[in-house]
């Protein structure tokens, strides 16, 4: 690892100031650290974050939740508010990584972590999301678990977060400080499209901190479902997952798909097509099939295809009995 | 040899459990050591080529930097050093610039701290001229050459083409299983210096005394002249069977620099240069008479290997003495890749091997119609149905027969997909197990201390299975004492001859040399110091078919439209001589069975198409059993007894490996009527459109 500065930020500004002039945030450092570790990442300067005031989760004025950005994934699992209203976030949240890394992750950190794409993990390696122009690897190579939507010939990984699924279904806000103020970026358009910048992976402005996610009161169901499929029981990153739930009011679908694409994915194609009430389990199939139309699988993923229809079939009619 | 102590078969915790779990004992990277240096190891990108250069000018001024070793400066070392199979090119570490694999170790950075060297190593510039390499494996490479008989030879008993033509079912199917790594909890780690002309090393390892003989060779050096020791050893499955690359790298670094020097290897490094099982693939044919009785069974597997050195994946083990055939042909394809050499992992070629050949006695069954517990039991041969030899014991029929009975298989519906539970399909399976049993020469000396304890000192390794222990107990019933009167000396090179912790032979090894001494020690009134060495006495040994036996049972859960399996019960029952400790036994066999159902449905090493490069050399990508993937799991043993060894010890190392991913394959295939026969079982290989 490369000799880097760490310091504790006790105060926003002083944070603020630090992140403009290059140094990066430290969350539960689970997933920076590790990069480090292995010469993915090499940052000069870290300010640890997460004693600044951001943790905890508290009501919104229209009905939602604001979670704070240094809350940590167990507390925010476990949160009765989030148990009852959003019931996905916290499967979404309590399927990922184990209970020792969700002790140290935080909610902002989580949404910046970095594909877990073999290429991009090791410096020996090409990779054009860590050395822009450097080629991908995987397109030719090993791309079992790699994304089947919105990639590009640059790059085909995805985005690791479990929870990142839940809160894009949910119409999650990102929200950010910078030295000019604060700033907001709904969750779905926080995480640009690979084009050909696979190493641009989020709209958040330079030096920004992230300080909370907030939830709007939402109509869907407090029968929403995360389920997570991978190629074992625990700690392994999602093959497909899926956060799905149906909206009280309007008998329509949110759905977002995790493991096929480099951001969270919202099925938006899928919902439309349910918007006149999903009912049987055809017209679930004819969604899912309408939405993984677009899907581009690599040769070695194709299944991935197969998998995301019958997860967004399953889990539909699982929220709709 | 039967004593009435009685210390053998009682259930104790491990002496040292207490130091471990405090964090007391000491691996072999935690010996403090004065005026130490650490090295990084720096390993090849390329699948083939040559080294170009190595730009030591780059990194000789960063901080702590002592200085680097490469092919231009290294220490020479002998070439004949080796194995079983002769002089072994993956031993000669930084002797030339020509690369046969990605990962083998190209130079190592000496510095001050461990955080230097790494530093130094990330920033070193190695250039190399790649060349074509070939990783693609399959039985019908062209490459593709008889592998070696040390072990595990063809055999050709009867006339199997005409039994195969005469049977009224035939099976004939192929097979697959991928390159899969050890994956020991330790990482392996070495220090060593030198004292003058004497060679000092803390290693981990599996066998300090084998590992010493083949570094005094690899340095030209005598063998007393070498000093290894290993005192707590977190696990090797096969990996630390072999001198490691971390104890040449770290010899030759402190003989270069004159001061002791660490050599930790990261996880990444341990994947891709220790060692690994190799990818196999596999074509059996058996024929059975409409009755079930078994006519024909041809057995070809093919493994990858490296041209640097030799191996025996002996995948045909049990295909020789498991099953009363007529006929019985077995022959083993080598295939020379650019690959990790392959080495012994968890129950080598016996695993592989018999996947494929329970899987096929399962289809075998299903095609009879029949339950295939009782083909198995149709099939109980007399003697050895290849050697024609007796068995020593052979307790298998009481093994599948009390599983059955445990598991509740004669309820069971034998035609597939029938049971569900809500979008889950649910199955059951088994298999039937063996693994050869014996012992290997060692030598052991017990001293009479004045107070009336005992210093037992034999070359053992206890690799975290709880050797120590059953040998503590084993010597305490060779010399009709208390255990509490015991000193066992192990881990050192210097108590002599002894075999490795590895081939399931460790314990009856190490036990017979105990047995041995404390015979003659209790001849001499208990007085002195006594030494044996028991190659005389295991070549009186009769030839006989000497082996452990299992039956798994599993039930797995199988929902086809996501495709993952996943294991709700394992039960095994074995029969593996006298159990020395059941506590220790049965956590051994456990082990052994969630290594199986990890092989069946996680384990996978993948490579790179373009590059040949393995790309998953890490936990997060290399998939292991982990908590809950392992459900409910029973083991146990049936009474069984060796007569030819004493104690009545056969090993229980590896056996409860054997079988476990065949019982799961057969398992998933009655859940789902989808047979699979590639492993692992992955959740693309099973989801349904």
């Amino acid at each position: 690892m490369k000799e880097f500065a760490y310091r504790r930020a006790t105060d926003l500004r002083d944070a603020l100031i630090a992140g403009s002039g290059g140094a990066r945030y430290l969350g539960g450092g689970t997933n920076l650290v590790d990069l480090m570790k292995d010469g993915v990442e090499a940052p000069d300067r870290l300010i640890d974050v997460r004693q600044l005031p951001f943790a905890g989760i508290r009501e919104t004025p229209d009905g939602g939740l604001l979670i704070g950005a240094t809350t940590t994934n167990s507390d925010l699992a476990a949160h009765p508010e989030i148990r009852r209203r959003y019931p996905a976030l916290s499967q979404a949240v309590l399927a990922g990584a184990s209970g020792q890394l969700r002790n140290m992750a935080t909610v902002g950190g989580n949404l910046l972590q970095r594909t877990r794409c073999a290429y991009f993990a090791d410096p020996s390696q090409a990779c054009n999301k860590r050395l822009p122009g450097s080629g991908c690897p995987a397109i030719a190579g090993e791309h079992h678990n790699h994304a089947i939507l919105g990639r590009s010939p640059h790059c085909a990984a995805t985005h690791p977060s479990d929870m990142a699924v839940a809160l894009v279904a949910f119409d999650a806000v990102v929200r950010y400080e910078t030295l000019e103020g604060v700033g907001e970026i709904p969750l779905e358009k926080f995480y640009l499209p690979v084009g050909d910048t696979p190493q641009r992976e989020t709209a958040l402005p330079p030096g920004a901190l992230i300080t909370a996610v907030v939830l709007p009161g939402s109509a869907v169901s407090p029968r929403s479902r995360y389920r997570k499929v991978r190629e074992r029981a625990s700690y392994a990153f999602a093959t497909v997952s899926i956060a799905a739930g149906l909206d009280g009011d309007r008998g329509s679908a949110r759905i977002a798909l995790g493991g096929v694409a480099s951001r969270p994915w919202r099925a938006r194609t899928a919902e439309f097509f349910l918007l006149e009430g999903p009912t049987t389990a055809d017209r679930f199939r004819a969604a899912a099939d309408a939405e993984l139309s677009a899907a581009e699988p690599l040769p070695g993923n194709g299944y991935k295809v197969t998998l995301a229809r019958n997860l967004i079939v399953a889990v539909l009619e699982e929220v709709h009995a | 040899m039967n004593t009435t102590t009685g210390a053998i078969g009682i259930a104790r915790p491990r002496i040292e459990g207490r130091a471990k779990v405090t964090g007391a004992a000491r691996y072999a990277a935690d010996v403090p050591t004065p005026n130490l240096l650490f090295g990084s190891v720096v390993l090849s990108t390329v699948s083939r080529g040559r080294i170009h250069g190595v730009d030591v000018s780059a990194v000789q001024d960063m901080p702590g930097v002592v200085g680097v070793i490469h092919h231009t400066n290294a220490p020479r070392l002998n070439p004949k050093a080796g194995g079983f199979f002769g002089p072994d090119g993956q031993l000669q570490l930084l002797q030339d610039a020509v690369i046969p694999f990605a990962g083998r170790p190209v130079a190592l950075v000496v510095a001050e701290t461990l955080e230097q060297a790494q530093a130094a190593a990330a920033a070193l510039p190695v250039t190399y001229e790649e060349e074509p390499h070939d990783t693609a494996f399959t039985a019908d490479h062209p490459a593709g050459r008889p592998a070696v008989t040390i072990f595990d030879g063809p055999v050709d008993v009867g006339d199997v083409e005409a039994e195969l033509a005469a049977s009224a079912v035939v099976v004939e199917e192929r097979y697959r299983t991928p390159e899969e790594h050890c994956s020991a909890m330790e990482p392996h780690s070495a220090t060593a210096w030198w004292e003058g002309e004497r060679l000092e090393a803390i290693d981990s390892n599996q066998g300090p005394f084998t590992i010493a003989a083949t570094m005094a060779t690899l340095f030209s050096l005598s063998l007393d002249q070498v000093h290894i020791r290993t005192e707590h050893v977190g696990g090797g499955f096969g990996s630390k069977g072999l001198c490691g690359p971390q104890l040449i790298l770290a010899a030759m670094a402190a003989l270069r620099f004159r001061r002791p020097v660490r050599v930790t290897l990261t996880r990444a490094q341990v994947f891709l240069t220790t060692a690994m099982r190799p990818a196999t693939d596999q074509l059996i044919r058996i024929g059975a008479d409409a009755d079930g009785h078994l006519r024909a069974i041809w057995h070809e597997p093919a493994f990858e290997i490296s041209p640097l050195a030799e191996y025996i994946e002996g995948c045909t083990e049990l295909t020789k003495t498991l099953y009363a055939a007529t006929a019985i042909r077995t022959n083993l394809t080598a295939v020379p890749l650019d690959v990790l050499p392959p080495s012994s992992m968890r129950g080598p070629g016996a695993v592989p091997g018999s996947f494929v050949l329970e899987s096929a006695m399962d289809e075998l069954a299903e095609r009879l119609g029949l339950d295939p517990l009782e083909l198995r039991l149709r099939n109980e041969p007399v003697v050895g149905p290849v050697s024609g030899l007796p068995f020593s014991s052979r307790n298998l029929v009481a093994c599948l027969r009390e599983g059955a009975r445990r598991f509740g298989w004669d309820t069971r519906d034998h035609r597939p997909r029938l049971r569900r539970e809500g979008a889950l399909l649910i199955g059951t399976g088994l298999a039937a197990t063996s693994f050869s049993a014996g012992a290997f020469p060692s030598s052991a000396s017990i001293t009479a201390e004045p107070d009336g304890t005992f210093i037992v000192a034999i070359g053992a390794t206890d690799l975290g299975t709880g050797a120590r222990t059953a040998l503590t107990a084993i010597a305490a019933d060779a010399l009709a004492v208390g255990t509490e009167r015991i000193h066992l000396k192990i881990s050192d090179s210097a108590l002599g001859p002894a075999w490795a912790a590895g081939g399931s032979r460790g314990t009856t090894s190490w036990a017979w040399a105990i047995a041995e001494a404390a015979a003659k020690l209790r001849d001499q009134d208990y007085r002195g110091t006594v030494t044996v060495d028991t190659s005389q006495s295991l070549g009186d040994l009769p030839s006989q078919e000497r082996h452990a036996y299992s039956a798994i049972f599993a039930q797995v859960s199988v929902d086809p439209a996501t495709g993952e399996a996943r294991l709700r019960r394992l039960l095994g029952m074995f029969a593996v001589g006298r159990v020395v400790n059941p506590l220790m036994a049965r956590s051994q066999v456990i082990g052994g069975m969630i290594g199986g159902l990890s092989m069946a449905l996680h384990e996978e090493g993948v490579r790179d198409p373009v590059s040949g490069r393995h790309v998953n050399a890490d936990f997060a990508g290399y998939h292991i059993a982990a908590h809950a993937d392992v459900p409910d799991i029973e083991a146990d043993f049936v009474p069984d007894y060796e007569p030819g060894i004493p104690m009545g010890i056969k090993g229980a190392g590896e056996i409860g490996n054997v079988g476990t991913a065949a019982a799961i394959a057969n398992a998933v295939w009655h859940a789902t009527g989808v047979r699979q026969r590639s492993l692992p079982i992955r959740l693309d290989r099973v989801l349904e459109a």
